[in-house]
Order: C-alpha cells, then sequence, then structure tokens
C-alpha cells in the first residue's frame, strides 16, 4: 500500500492505495464519488472524465497514486453550493436545458471533457466542439444536441463576462437595485 | 479490469529513475504518460514486476532551443506540444501529427517520447521523427548515447533502448520558412489509430523541389521512409503531374499487415494516394 494525500472536490483526504488501484475507482470505491462512472474500460469512451490538477483525463487511465499531491474535479464538484439550493456549472445547465442526454451514462464525462474544452477554447464552432469532445463516446448517439448544449454554455459564459460590472452602465445597475429592494 | 500487482517507484532525477530500473527485478516497465502502458496492464496483456513513473522526474518535460536543433523532453505531453511556441514556429509537422493522436484528454497525459520508445507502427509520431531524422537521447547504466531515427525503430513495438536504459530527449531539425509540411491521417472513427498515415516535409527552392523527407505510418512493423518517392521528388518542377508520378512510388518496399481495418493492397493504395496529397500540400499546391 502506498499513502496519497489528495484534494477532491474541494475536500482533502489521505488514503492507503494499492499501486494498481485506478484512479476511477479510487475515487468511486474509497471516497463514495459515484458520480464519475465506468463506461467502457478501455480508454475509449471518456464517461470516467475528470480533472487532475485543472486538467481532463480520462480516470481509468490514471493510477490513484499519480494524482499523490494534485487536485482532482469530478462531476460531483463543479457546481456551486450543495443540494437543492446548489447553482449548477453552465455547462451541467445548458446539458439540462438543451436535453444534451438520453440515458445519462455519458453526461459525466462529457461535461468534464466540454468544461476543458471551453477553457481552451471559449468560443468553438460546431466542428470544434465535435472535435474536442471526441473521446467521449454517447452510446445514445445523442451528439446533436450535445453540441447545442456545449455551444450554450459556451454563450453563456462569455455572455457572464460581459455582464461585469465594470463592462456595464452603473446607471441601469441603480435603478434595477431600487426596485428589486421595493419587492423584497 | 484492474492491473496486476506490481511494485511502485515514482523517481525524481534521472539517477534515481536509472537505479530505480536497476533495481526493478526481471520485468520493469517504465510509465511515461500510460494512455498505452495502463490500458495494456488493464487488459493483462502486461503484467510487470515493477511500474517506474517518471511523472515527477524533474527537467524531462519541455521544449528548448540548441543551434539549429529543438529538444523535446520525452516526458513532455502531447497537450504541452500543441502549446509550445517553438514547435509552433519550427516543428509544424511535429504539430499537424500531434494534433491527430487519439483524444483530448489522452493527449492531456500522453508523452512525446512515450509514444516514440512504444514504437506502435500505427503510432502517429515515429513516422514524424523518422522523416525529420531526428535523434534520441538515450541514458542508461553505461552512460550517455545518441541513437539516429533510422536506428532506433528496430521492430513492431521494439525499439534500439536497451535493458536499464531511459529515452530522456529527441533532437528534431529546426525546420525554417522554406519547408512545408503535412500530416495526412485516414483512419474511420473518432479517435482511432491510424489506418496508414503519411509525414512530408518538402523544401522548395523557386518553383523546384530540392528536399522531400516522407515518413509512412503503419505501413510495417516500424515506421518507414518512401526512399523512392523522395528521390524522384528532388529538382523536379513544383506540379500536381510530378507529385503525383513520385507519389505513386510511395508504397516500394513496404509490407504492411492484413487486419479487421484494411488488406496490405489497400494499405499500399492509400500510401500513395496519402503521400500525393500530403506532398501536394507541403509543396504548396
Amino acid at each position: 500500500m502506498t499513502q496519497i494525500n489528495v484534494r477532491v472536490d474541494g475536500a482533502s483526504y489521505q488514503d492507503d492505495v494499492e499501486p494498481r488501484t485506478l484512479l476511477v475507482h479510487y475515487l468511486r470505491e474509497q471516497l463514495g464519488k459515484v458520480g464519475t462512472v465506468v463506461g467502457c474500460d478501455t480508454s475509449n469512451c471518456g464517461a470516467c472524465t475528470v480533472h487532475l490538477d485543472g486538467n481532463a483525463v480520462k480516470s481509468c487511465t490514471v493510477l490513484a497514486v499519480q494524482a499523490d499531491g494534485c487536485q482532482v474535479t469530478t462531476i460531483e464538484g463543479v457546481a456551486t453550493g450543495e443540494g437543492p439550493t446548489a447553482t449548477l456549472h453552465p455547462v451541467q445547465r445548458a446539458f439540462h436545458e438543451m436535453h444534451g442526454l438520453q440515458c445519462g451514462f455519458c453526461t459525466p464525462g462529457m461535461i468534464m471533457a466540454s468544461i476543458d474544452l471551453l477553457k481552451e477554447n471559449p468560443d468553438p464552432s460546431d466542428e470544434e466542439v465535435r472535435e474536442g469532445i471526441e473521446g467521449n463516446l454517447c452510446r445514445c448517439t445523442g451528439y446533436q444536441n450535445i453540441v447545442r448544449a456545449v455551444r450554450q454554455a459556451a454563450a453563456e459564459m462569455s455572455g457572464q463576462a460581459a455582464d461585469d460590472p465594470e463592462a456595464s452602465p452603473a446607471v441601469v445597475d441603480t435603478a434595477a437595485a431600487e426596485h428589486v429592494a421595493v419587492q423584497a | 479490469m484492474i492491473p496486476a500487482p506490481f511494485a511502485y517507484a515514482r523517481p525524481t532525477t534521472v539517477d534515481e529513475a536509472l537505479q530505480a530500473i536497476a533495481d526493478g527485478g526481471e520485468d520493469v516497465k517504465v510509465l511515461a504518460g500510460g494512455q498505452s502502458l495502463i490500458p495494456v496492464m488493464r487488459l493483462r496483456l502486461a503484467a510487470p514486476e515493477t511500474v517506474v513513473d517518471l511523472t515527477r522526474v524533474e527537467g524531462l518535460r519541455g521544449v528548448r532551443e540548441e543551434g539549429d536543433q529543438l529538444v523535446v523532453g520525452a516526458m513532455t505531453t502531447h497537450a504541452d506540444v500543441l502549446a509550445d511556441p517553438l514547435l509552433a514556429r519550427y516543428g509544424q509537422l511535429v504539430v499537424q501529427a500531434t494534433e491527430t493522436v487519439a483524444d483530448r484528454q489522452v493527449r492531456r497525459r500522453g508523452t512525446f517520447g512515450g509514444a516514440l520508445a512504444h514504437a506502435d507502427p500505427a503510432g502517429d509520431l515515429p513516422a514524424v521523427a523518422l522523416a525529420l531524422d531526428a535523434e534520441f537521447v538515450v541514458v542508461g547504466p553505461g552512460g550517455r548515447r545518441t541513437v539516429a531515427a533510422a536506428d532506433f525503430f528496430v521492430d513492431y513495438l521494439t525499439t534500439a533502448l536497451e535493458e536499464g536504459e531511459l529515452l530522456v530527449e529527441i533532437r528534431l531539425p529546426k525546420l525554417g520558412e522554406d519547408w512545408g509540411v503535412r500530416y495526412e491521417k485516414f483512419n474511420r472513427v473518432a479517435q482511432a489509430w491510424s489506418i496508414v498515415a503519411v509525414a512530408a516535409a518538402v523544401r522548395r527552392e523557386g518553383g523546384r523541389i530540392a528536399e522531400a523527407r516522407i515518413g509512412l505510418t503503419n505501413m510495417g512493423p516500424t515506421p518507414l521512409r518512401a526512399r523512392a518517392t523522395e528521390a524522384a521528388l528532388v529538382g523536379v518542377d513544383v506540379s500536381m503531374e510530378t507529385v503525383t508520378a513520385a507519389a505513386a512510388q510511395a508504397a516500394e518496399g513496404t509490407s504492411p499487415s492484413n487486419d479487421l481495418n484494411a488488406q496490405a493492397d489497400y494499405r499500399q493504395h492509400l500510401a500513395q494516394v496519402l503521400t500525393r496529397r500530403a506532398v501536394a500540400a507541403a509543396a504548396g499546391l
């Protein structure tokens, strides 16, 4: 057994693992992070995609010992807050709104790969989305809406940047704030 | 599946890595990015006694310039390659081939040196290294040596690396603005291996081809050069006719396999077609 220290979805863990333990098995079986799924066991499907120090990786193709000293983000860690009051990540919300899933099994990996893609290319074309998430397979073949979801998320995420208070006319903000205050 | 048990070493220097390999017993595997090794271990096609993980070894990652060469650290990931400004300027053939390797997630972990040392004939980078006459810098118990690309790829999944040796860096010629390059890959579905691919680099002098370098992926147990085509291109005027005539010799001396993706004769046909396309694009046609 080898001891590892790893931060997963914002919490620190110290665990003993066998060197042969795959990161995905550590996440699911030792930490109970079952939001990350095993789809194929052959490194093809991408369903097990997580972020390792900010980069999308297939967690069935990384040893848990290799995550020692690293930050891991799973699908369970991308929303803000917890429970019914949590705010979904824009990519999660877009997959919901655009119906970017059928059975849903590929969805955690699709979302984690898409977040990685948008970090590198904030405004991808349809083709760039298709190539950017080529490492993720949807057995329902629901790719049309997955592409739409990623593009909607891209638009929303760049829209958020435009909502930056410094970029917005201050006078409008003041009027809105008064109105909201009265209602409250 | 889960790999068979193994002892795990994570050295932080090249010397420690060599020691770990020496101490690792009969069957030691070096883990670079692990994107081929871990799948093979998961299928139990490999069950090494010891795995020596190079991920934390200092100084093996990154690209630097040395005179007229680029020096690529063996642990430079494919994603690093795609983001590197020196390779963007002088190593476009490597960049184009790397863009086609597997998928985004695999390119985050997989490494340039790992892909070359694995020497899969369907891998994209060996043919590029061969076409560019790359030099492989190897360290081992006997010291440091440099192996020419033509001598590095020995057979199917077999390189000139001796037991206990480690590939530490790859030296590539800087290709200036007089060179045009193109990697043409044929496969059927996303993230699939090449059925055949062609790496071409062409140096033009005015309207003529002064020099051509062509590497073939998956046309035999090792990457190959299309020597007959290269020779036929030297000195000719750049036109589709001359390129097509030269590309017709691209399959000479090849010995591709028959498998579920393609028969050998179809691969030889592909080699000619892809060579024509790659050379035409590299020559600016």
